[in-house]
Order: C-alpha cells, then sequence, then structure tokens
C-alpha cells in the first residue's frame, strides 16, 4: 500500500478569500433589485403607518409593546396567554421554508434572506465608491496606504454605517411610538436601551454585511444545514448543462475547436458569484441560488449566438433525460409533487386554524383560582361562602361593565368583595383581579355537599358577550 | 482555495509520550489565551482584595471596598420605608372611617396590612385568617365578631389586645364558671339551652330545654341578652348564630359553661407595630369579608 500520509499536517484554520463580485444585470439580478426594494421597504416603512385604536390604545399599526406585553398589528391584538398564534406562525414559517426549499431549492436564501439583501445593498454601495470587480481588485492589491485607498476606504465604511444605522434605527420604532421616539432619538432623550439596541445592530449589520458575509452563510447559519435536507432531486436549484458546456475551452477558432462545448470558460459565472464558487463544478454547499450566474451566462452566450441556459435553474432529474435527448420536465411538474402539496396543505390547515381561533376568540375573559385557605366559611346564619381568585381580562378599547353570574345550583349566588353587587367595570385593555363570593344558603345542597362543579360565567353588559370556567364549591359536608 | 503555510510535521515539538505510534504533540497555548488567563488570576487576586473574601476564625476579610449584601439589604428597607414614609403617614393621620373611601389608601393599607398579618396574626388566627377552633382563635372571615366589626372596634382591639392587664383600654370581659355556682343538674340544663338557640346543634337531652328557661333568665342574660344574641360591648357572643368560637358540640359546651373561657389576645399597640402597620392590618382584616 501506498503511504497516504500527508505531506502537511491538515491546518483546522481557512483563510477567508476575499470575493469580489462583478456587476451582473439581467431578468435575476433586476428580480432581485425588486424584492430589495420591496423588502426594505417593507422594513422601513412599517412602523410608520398609523392605525386608529381608539384613545386607549396605541395608533401604531404594528407595535410590539414589552413594557405592557401587547403585540398590535392593524386590526389584531395578541396578548401573552395567546403566544399560541405567534407559535402557530412560526409552524407556518417552518412548514412554508419546507414548501419552497423543496420545489425551489434555497430560494430565501438567494433573494429574501436579510444577510443576502443586505449584503447585497453593501456591494452595490461598495461598487458605486471603489467601482466594479477590477478597480476592487486593484485596490485590494495596492499594498501602499495612499490619500485615494483611504479616501475610498473611510467613504464606504461610513456609508456602510450610516445603512447600519438606518437598520438599527428602524429595528427600534417596532418597539415604540415611531414618531414619539424619532423625536426622543433626536433630542437624546429616549431610553438608554433605544441606543444600545441601535448600536448593536449598526455594529451588527456593518461586519455581518461588509466583511463576513458569506461567511455567515457557510459557517455561521443553521438555515443551510436544514434546508439540504429538503432538497431532492426534483427540486429546481441552480445547475450547469455540464453535458452541453464541455468540454470547455477559450480558443473557438484553434484546432479541435469544433470538439469543444458550449462553455467559453470565459468565468463570467464565476466573477459575478457573491459566494466565491464556480458553480461549473456541480451543486455545492455554498451556493445559495442567487441566480447571478445565470444572468451572467446568459449575457455571454447571447453575445456568442448560443442559446441560453447554459447555466439555468432546473432540476437534478432533468440531466438523466437532457443526456438521453429529451426536453426537461415542465417546470410546474417540478414543483407540483406530492410533497409539496402535502406541505401545502399543511400549511393552509395551520393558517386555516389560526384564522378561525382569531375570530371565534372572545374579547373578555377570566381565569379562576378558588382560595382554599380555609376551602370555606360558615357564617352566622349558617350559610357556607367560598372565595375565588378571579381575574378578569377585558380586551376591548374602553372599559367594560362585566357581569357575574354562577350556574350549576340555583341557591349559590355571587358577590365581590367589598361590594353588594355582582358586577364591576373593568379598565380598558387590562385585566382587573377581584376577591368573588359564592355563597350557598344554610341548608341548601350545596352547602352540605363535600363539594360539586359549578361554573362561573362572566358577560359584557355593553354587548352580551360571555365566557365561562368551571370550579368547585366546597361545602361543610353534613 | 488558498494554501496556508503549514509547517513540516517534523517541526512539531512532541512530549516525547509515545503510545502505539502516537505521539503527543506538544503545541503550545495561542498568546491570547495565555495573556487571558494570566489576567484572570490577577483580576481573582485583586477580587479577593476589594470584596469579603478569604475566611478568618470569626468572619472572614471585609474587603476594601466594603461591600455586604446585609448592609445592601439594610439600605434597600430603609429606601422603602421611605418611599412609603408619606403614605404611612396619611394612613396613620386620615380618620378610620375614611380610608374605605380612598382607593389608594385601602389598596395599599390591605396589601401593607396582609404582610402584617402574616408576621403578628397568622400564629393564631391562621395564614388565611380562618382561625383555630380548637384554640378558640376565632375565624376573622366570618361575619360574627365578639367586640364589633367595624374598623374601629377591630383597631381598637388589635391596638390593646383582649384581657391585657397592663392597658385599661384592653378588651376585658370574664364569664364566671358556672362549675362553682350552679349544681350539676342545672349546668346540664343550661347547656342543652344553648345548644337549641343555635341553628346547628340540637340539643342532646331536648326536654330539659323548657325547664332550663329560669336557670338561663337568672345566670346568663346579664352578658348573652334574654334572646341569646350577646352584648357587644361586653364581649359576649351571640350564641343564635351558626358560628362556635370553641365548638358547639355538646362536650364543649358544657366545658365552657363549667369553666369558662379566657382567650387573650397581646395588644400590637406600642412597642410592637406602629399606628400605621396597626391602621393596615385593621383594614386587610376589616375586608377580608366580614366587616361591618
Amino acid at each position: 500500500m501506498a503511504n497516504t500520509e500527508p505531506e502537511t499536517a491538515p491546518s483546522l484554520y481557512q483563510a477567508r478569500e476575499p470575493i469580489f463580485p462583478r456587476r451582473v444585470s439581467g431578468k435575476f439580478r433586476n428580480l432581485k433589485w425588486a424584492i430589495m426594494i420591496v423588502t426594505l421597504g417593507i422594513y422601513y416603512v412599517t412602523p410608520w403607518i398609523r392605525w386608529d385604536r381608539g384613545p386607549e390604545l396605541p395608533d401604531q399599526a404594528v407595535l410590539i409593546d414589552l413594557a405592557s406585553r401587547r403585540f398590535f398589528f392593524f386590526w389584531i391584538e395578541i396578548w401573552p396567554h395567546e403566544f399560541y398564534f405567534i407559535a402557530g406562525l412560526l409552524v407556518m414559517a417552518g412548514l412554508g421554508l419546507f414548501l419552497f426549499t423543496s420545489a425551489m431549492g434555497r430560494v430565501w436564501c438567494g433573494y429574501t434572506c436579510p444577510q443576502t439583501v443586505w449584503t447585497d445593498l453593501f456591494m452595490l454601495v461598495e461598487r458605486w465608491i471603489e467601482g466594479d470587480r477590477n478597480a476592487q481588485l486593484r485596490l485590494h492589491r495596492q499594498e501602499k496606504l495612499d490619500f485615494r485607498k483611504a479616501r475610498l476606504r473611510l467613504t464606504k465604511w461610513a456609508l456602510w454605517l450610516l445603512i447600519g444605522l438606518g437598520t438599527g434605527g428602524a429595528w427600534v420604532f417596532y418597539f415604540a411610538d415611531a414618531p414619539t421616539l424619532a423625536r426622543d432619538l433626536v433630542t437624546l432623550q429616549a431610553h438608554p436601551v433605544a441606543y444600545i439596541t441601535m448600536l448593536i445592530l449598526t455594529a451588527t449589520t456593518f461586519v455581518f454585511g461588509g466583511f463576513a458575509r458569506e461567511q455567515i452563510c457557510i459557517y455561521a447559519c443553521p438555515w443551510p444545514r436544514i434546508q439540504a435536507a429538503m432538497l431532492d432531486e426534483d427540486s429546481l436549484v441552480v445547475g450547469y448543462r455540464e453535458w452541453r458546456g464541455e468540454p470547455r475551452g477559450k480558443h473557438r477558432k484553434a484546432e479541435g475547436a469544433e470538439e469543444l462545448g458550449d462553455c467559453i470558460d470565459c468565468m463570467a459565472c464565476v466573477n459575478v458569484c457573491p459566494m466565491g464558487i464556480d458553480i461549473r463544478d456541480g451543486q455545492q454547499m455554498e451556493c445559495i441560488t442567487c441566480a447571478l450566474c445565470i444572468d451572467a451566462c446568459d449575457e455571454v452566450m447571447e453575445r456568442i449566438g448560443k442559446p441560453r441556459g447554459l447555466i439555468d435553474y432546473m432540476a437534478l432529474t432533468d440531466e438523466e433525460r437532457e443526456r438521453a435527448g429529451k426536453p426537461p420536465k415542465p417546470v410546474w411538474k417540478h414543483i407540483f409533487r406530492p410533497r409539496t402539496v402535502l406541505y401545502t396543505t399543511l400549511w393552509a390547515l395551520v393558517g386555516i386554524g389560526l384564522v378561525v381561533a382569531l375570530f371565534v376568540r372572545s374579547d373578555i375573559g377570566l381565569t379562576v383560582a378558588p382560595v382554599r385557605n380555609p376551602i370555606y366559611v360558615t357564617m352566622s346564619d349558617g350559610a357556607i361562602r367560598n372565595t375565588y381568585d378571579v381575574r378578569l381580562r377585558n380586551k376591548h378599547g374602553e372599559a367594560r361593565q362585566i357581569k357575574l353570574a354562577v350556574a350549576g345550583e340555583p341557591e349559590l349566588f355571587v358577590q365581590l368583595e367589598g361590594t353588594p353587587y355582582s358586577s364591576v367595570s373593568v379598565p380598558a385593555d387590562s385585566t382587573s383581579q377581584q376577591r368573588v363570593y359564592v355563597t350557598a344558603p344554610a341548608g341548601s345542597d350545596a352547602a352540605r355537599a363535600d363539594s360539586i362543579d359549578i361554573r362561573l360565567w362572566i358577560e359584557d353588559t355593553a354587548n352580551g358577550d360571555r365566557a365561562y370556567k368551571d370550579t368547585v364549591f366546597n361545602g361543610r359536608g353534613n | 482555495m488558498a494554501k496556508q503555510p503549514q509547517k513540516k510535521k517534523e517541526e512539531y515539538e512532541t512530549t516525547g509520550h509515545e503510545w502505539d505510534g502516537i505521539k503527543e504533540l506538544n503545541t503550545p497555548l495561542p498568546r491570547w489565551w495565555l495573556w487571558t488567563f494570566y489576567i484572570t488570576i490577577v483580576w481573582a487576586i485583586l477580587y479577593t482584595i476589594a470584596y469579603p473574601a478569604w475566611p478568618g476564625i470569626k468572619s472572614a476579610t471585609p474587603g476594601l471596598l466594603g461591600w455586604s449584601t446585609r448592609a445592601n439589604v439594610a439600605a434597600e428597607i430603609a429606601q422603602a420605608e421611605q418611599a412609603n414614609a408619606a403614605i404611612n403617614e396619611r394612613l396613620a393621620s386620615v380618620e378610620l372611617t375614611a380610608i374605605t373611601d380612598d382607593p389608594e389608601l385601602s389598596s395599599y393599607a390591605a396589601d401593607a396590612g396582609a404582610a402584617v398579618f402574616k408576621t403578628w396574626c397568622a400564629q393564631c388566627h391562621g395564614s388565611g385568617a380562618a382561625g383555630v377552633q380548637a384554640g378558640g382563635y376565632p375565624n376573622l372571615l366570618d361575619d360574627a365578631w365578639l367586640w364589633g366589626g367595624t374598623i374601629e372596634d377591630i383597631h381598637t382591639t388589635i391596638a390593646h389586645g383582649i384581657r391585657n392587664e397592663e392597658d385599661p383600654d384592653a378588651r376585658w370581659s370574664q364569664m364566671p364558671a358556672f362549675g362553682e355556682i350552679l349544681p350539676p343538674e342545672e349546668v346540664e340544663q343550661v347547656v342543652n339551652y344553648v345548644m337549641s338557640l343555635s341553628p346547628s346543634y340540637e340539643p342532646k337531652d331536648p326536654s330539659l330545654v323548657e325547664a332550663s328557661a329560669e336557670v338561663y333568665e337568672i345566670n346568663c342574660v346579664a352578658c348573652h341578652l334574654e334572646d341569646g344574641t350577646g352584648d357587644q360591648f361586653q364581649g359576649a357572643p351571640n350564641l343564635t348564630d351558626a358560628i362556635w368560637l370553641y365548638g358547639g358540640d355538646y362536650q364543649t359546651v358544657k366545658e365552657t359553661v363549667v369553666n369558662a373561657r379566657f382567650g387573650i389576645m397581646p395588644p400590637m399597640g406600642g412597642a410592637d407595630l406602629s399606628e400605621a402597620e396597626i391602621r393596615a392590618v385593621a383594614t386587610y382584616v376589616h375586608q377580608l369579608g366580614g366587616g361591618e
């Protein structure tokens, strides 16, 4: 056997190879610009949308109010006990990821992931300041730090920092009233947490978008690893028609040129790749399917008069068919498969469930905790009284009068502590804890039983909404 | 992909240990790691000088910064008292009956009173204020009051106590031990009579009830009143309700009649509790469900 021991010990550290992607234009590039404008637009504009909820509630359409533990989303208001809506949305996001990945590969990574969108934006700035790939390369290789290099670098970093500041600045507006916070931020009166959050997000945006870039996808992000398990041979991925392109060669006029494939080895696909890979090497972990190599190659194919699509969206199953000279399966057949139908069905079921839950949920509610120390009190006339800690919930934007009643035994009657009444006003958008007495007259069945099941009802006197909780009433047991 | 400049294998230092051809490399720690390690050592030594650390025979070294958890707690308590000073003063100075009309004051008093109750009252009356019948500690949740259930009455009882010999304002009642006064058959009669007054018990021997009315008339009416409802000014319990301080069964009532009962409640005024605290706990007891 040959000595397989390597000559050198392997290094555990992989130095980053700087990547200078070339500008490219084409339909996927245009699509990515459009998606960038839409996603960034949503991100920056959303906190400024107003939504009238009445005088007692904030008028910001989307607001995560951590201090009072409320989440506002247009006409929807979520309280902490309704966190299952968030859980449901996360389940939908997960299933959505499964669906899109099994149908279209890493389309999330390539088009909509914030890391991709912001890196794209940072590269745009970089090209604007330092020029395209070749100029950037020259600047990178120039060892002497002259005035021009310093100026270009500083300008670029300053612009990146401004973008980072804008990113962190927009983030904090989701957590407080945007116009007020904006004024406070400018006049230096905002809470330190706002400034700290902005600083941290500015720093992460600057580092992730400017320097870490593809390393986040390759080393830091768990998403690609999960997505790799979601892909199958029918998923659409960006690939190279190797059977058409190979053998590649530059010299079209040279001898034996007629043997060559369509690939002229111009490296356009490599030069535009933000991940620094060569798509012609086959499927790779680093590829985020941003499709920029498709644009770059199509441009070249156009110029040399060959059909487009040497690099293209395709599924692995297409390869065999195309090698055999048959046309690839139509795209809808790749997308419409039992697997994707199943994901869509599950996704829709969760969605329908959430929407139904949203519409049937009550705007008033209660929790009941029987007081067990002592379990009952004998009154002087022999009546038996139980006490309950009742928390009444009013989700309306104004105070509501809530009436309590008890079902289960006709003799029982309800009274709120400190009052002769059975109804109480609960302030707008809040809960109110009340001690509630339920009394069974002397000699009644409830007073003599060990314990009976009762149901506490509440009713919103304004619109007749009702809700209940089951609990027990303890008698003296003789 | 860039090739890292890598050392040749033989350049690696080994510790000289070798097992089955596997050598242990002597790879030094990275410099930043080593320096961090040294800095933590220095930090740890400085820390033990600045903060309480080294144990002695009786106590540990106090540390140069003089930091102490005990002092922190004391400072926090002082701060809390400082913060509550204004409302405590208001609580101590307003009319007792005005407390319930002021939502802020009454909610503060009930919360503060609950804390006082847990510390000073729960030993006898129980943490849920339901009392202990076996010991004659009254239930404070019901609507029966020996000495009155208005906030003023409750306040007086708490401040001065019951059968407190050192305080002329204390609640005081004294039921004679009828075992020494009445012949056994009359005791028997009056026990049955008392049981017949309550809705919750039947007399043991109903035939004695009628004959005992005269004994009750002579011996008990002065305090428990003719109809048995009891004179609250004298702390005489209502015998006609369903609530029994010590128990309403034959044996217990008989023992009460023969030996009498003298429950004691210590006064909370003076050294133990401040006026604001007494008012707070009075408010708490008053709002437990039986206050008048």
